[in-house]
């Protein structure tokens, strides 16, 4: 115990050498480090099937670990299981509900079910939040998919968790709603709460997340800061808009290996940004040689998803 | 917001949610939960009491139609225990909301006082709505009302967790079902529900004695008039033993994870 007032504080998450072994002999997740910091949201990012969801099924009691232990702000899920729970909330994958309940009356069974004083006021800010409060007296079955995500999200903040867990949280919602999701989240983590979501679209840990882990084949192969992993395993696309359109690309630009799109009206160029020679002048001499005009140019950093299947394709080729 | 360390030793929170959730329930559907067994006894009395108990002599000194009533309470409490109490657990894992109980701060103990306590209450009140139903058809006696109500505890207790277990075992709304319908009923009927076992030839007298609802409808009906086919000391011993047999199968689910935990 005393060793708990030595653990920096700045880490509300504290996972080590994790793991999750089936009966059936499946290793679903290999012996996994992590630290969480506090009031950081931190999108894990893989496949289907890669261990996201096991990882945090282990974090908050759903399965039993083969090995390892996780503190949540120093409190041991096994031998301090109640403090430990009481700061978490978990929004499943699944859409889960007391389908014949309201979502007043769900949120505020969640509450209780932490242990957490009857709290009426709490409950309808939560709902209000979550633009749930016009719906507070309906049956949680005659709501739409997206409402009863939201319900799920109340249930899950009803005992206000320091640490949110989000699996898959816009799996299957609109493009409003995911948009309103993340303003929810971003609202989350202004509150203090530290947010952990799952996501196989990229465009959302772009979106939100300060750093990123991506887990592949039950294995974490990669925690880093977002803006960095996209400047260190990132490359750019330079876009031509180009005065008149192109019936073909010209064989003295095939050295570029440029995409011709739009019906030959623009021109793509991917280089590598760390590399010493990027390509980009001797281009523009020759687009200028061969009398090809552009009213317009710009780069674009590469996307998290281009990064990912780098990462795994990469990571793939090592294990073979 | 959250403070660490909030949550007590005894997670009574917890278990007042789920007690009211459950209950919730119950109310929600009152009519049908009471008015069914109120019908169903109603019929069993007019055929038994009145059509046919009227040409059959007393057992024990008691009227047929007195005597059946406490192997009819029975017959409901131990059906609706255990289908409550399974139906209590097995919905939220068919829904997936199971998710909540096993990742909340509550132990294994708090979760069985919770689900267990409400379909007991449930059972309970069913058992007293049937004997106040009964009270209009046939004249009652409770010799012993504080063993009769202790023995309608205790039953009700026992056989919730038995459908607790069953609840966690189910993988299917039919196997649900299976162990009430198949094996409940049954013995409930062939335990001297409706006749006292002395009056069996010798041999299935002896078979049953190893039906342990024989032991169950004897000392509950001891409490009423005084009688039983068995001593009370041995019908006591027989609940009290079956309690904790479901309590170390329940012990063990918990400990294991079986159904639950992966």
């Amino acid at each position: 115990m005393a060793n708990d007032y030595l653990l920096p504080m700045t880490h509300i998450l504290e996972i080590r050498q994790l793991s999750k072994t089936y009966a059936s002999g499946l290793q679903a997740l290999k012996p996994v480090d992590l630290d969480i910091r506090r009031g950081e949201i931190f999108a894990l990012l893989g496949p289907n099937g890669a261990g996201k969801t096991t990882l945090i099924s282990l974090v908050c009691g759903l399965l039993r670990p083969s090995g390892g232990s996780v503190r949540v702000d120093g409190h041991d899920i096994q031998r301090d299981y109640r403090t430990a729970r009481s700061l978490i909330g978990l929004v499943p994958q699944e859409l889960a509900t007391e389908m014949f309940e309201t979502p007043m009356a769900a949120a505020a069974f969640s509450r209780g079910l932490f242990g957490r004083p009857p709290d009426p006021a709490l409950v309808e800010r939560v709902l209000r939040g979550l633009t749930l409060w016009d719906k507070r007296k309906d049956r949680i079955q005659t709501l739409s998919g997206g409402m009863k995500r939201r319900v799920m999200i109340a249930k899950a903040l009803a005992h206000e968790p320091r640490l949110l867990f989000l699996d898959e949280p816009t799996a299957g919602v609109d493009v409003e709603l995911r948009r309103d999701m993340w303003a929810l989240v971003r609202g989350l983590r202004d509150d203090g709460v530290t947010i952990i979501l799952t996501t196989h679209y990229i465009e959302e840990a772009e979106e939100m997340a300060d750093r990123i882990g991506v887990i592949h084949k039950g294995e974490l192969i990669l925690v880093e800061e977002k803006s960095r992993l996209m400047a260190q395993l990132g490359s750019k696309t330079l876009t031509l808009q180009l005065q008149d359109p192109l019936a073909a690309l010209p064989a003295e630009l095939s050295p570029w290996l440029l995409k011709l799109k739009d019906d030959g009206h623009v021109l793509e160029y991917r280089f590598d940004i760390h590399a010493q020679e990027n390509g980009i002048p001797a281009l523009l001499r020759r687009l200028h040689e061969l009398g090809i005009g552009f009213r317009d140019l710009n780069t674009e950093q590469s996307s998290l998803e281009d990064i990912f299947v780098s990462l795994t394709g990469k990571h793939s080729q090592v294990a073979a | 917001m959250n403070a660490a360390g909030a949550v007590p030793a005894f997670n009574a929170r917890a278990v007042w949610a789920i007690y009211r959730f459950e209950l919730a329930r119950f109310l929600r559907t009152v009519g049908q939960s009471l008015l069914t067994p109120v019908i169903t006894t109603s019929l069993y009395f007019v055929v038994f009491g009145a059509a046919i108990g009227s040409r059959m002599g007393e057992i024990d000194g008691v009227s047929y139609g007195a005597f059946i009533v406490p192997g009819l309470i029975m017959l409901s409490v131990l059906t609706e225990s255990i289908n409550n109490a399974a139906f209590g657990i097995y919905f939220p894992r068919w829904t997936g909301t199971s998710y909540e109980l096993l990742s909340a701060p509550i132990s294994p103990f708090e979760i069985v006082c919770g689900y267990v306590g409400a379909a007991a209450t449930k059972s309970i009140i069913l058992g007293l709505v049937i004997l106040a139903t009964a009270g209009l058809f046939v004249p009652l006696q409770i010799q012993h009302p504080l063993w009769m109500f202790g023995f309608l505890v205790l039953t009700a207790l026992s056989f919730c967790l038995f459908g607790f277990i069953i609840g966690i075992w189910a993988q299917s709304w039919e196997q649900l079902q299976v162990i009430p319908m198949l094996v409940i009923t049954p013995l409930t009927f062939l335990g001297g529900a409706f006749y006292s076992i002395n009056m069996l030839p010798g041999v299935w007298k002896t078979v049953a004695l190893f039906n342990p609802i024989v032991y169950l409808v004897s000392g509950f009906r001891w409490a009423f008039y005084g009688n039983a086919d068995v001593a009370v000391g041995i019908s006591l011993a027989a609940t009290f033993g079956f309690f904790a047999v479901c309590l170390g199968v329940v012990w063990w689910i918990f400990r294991t994870g079986y159904r639950l935990k992966q």
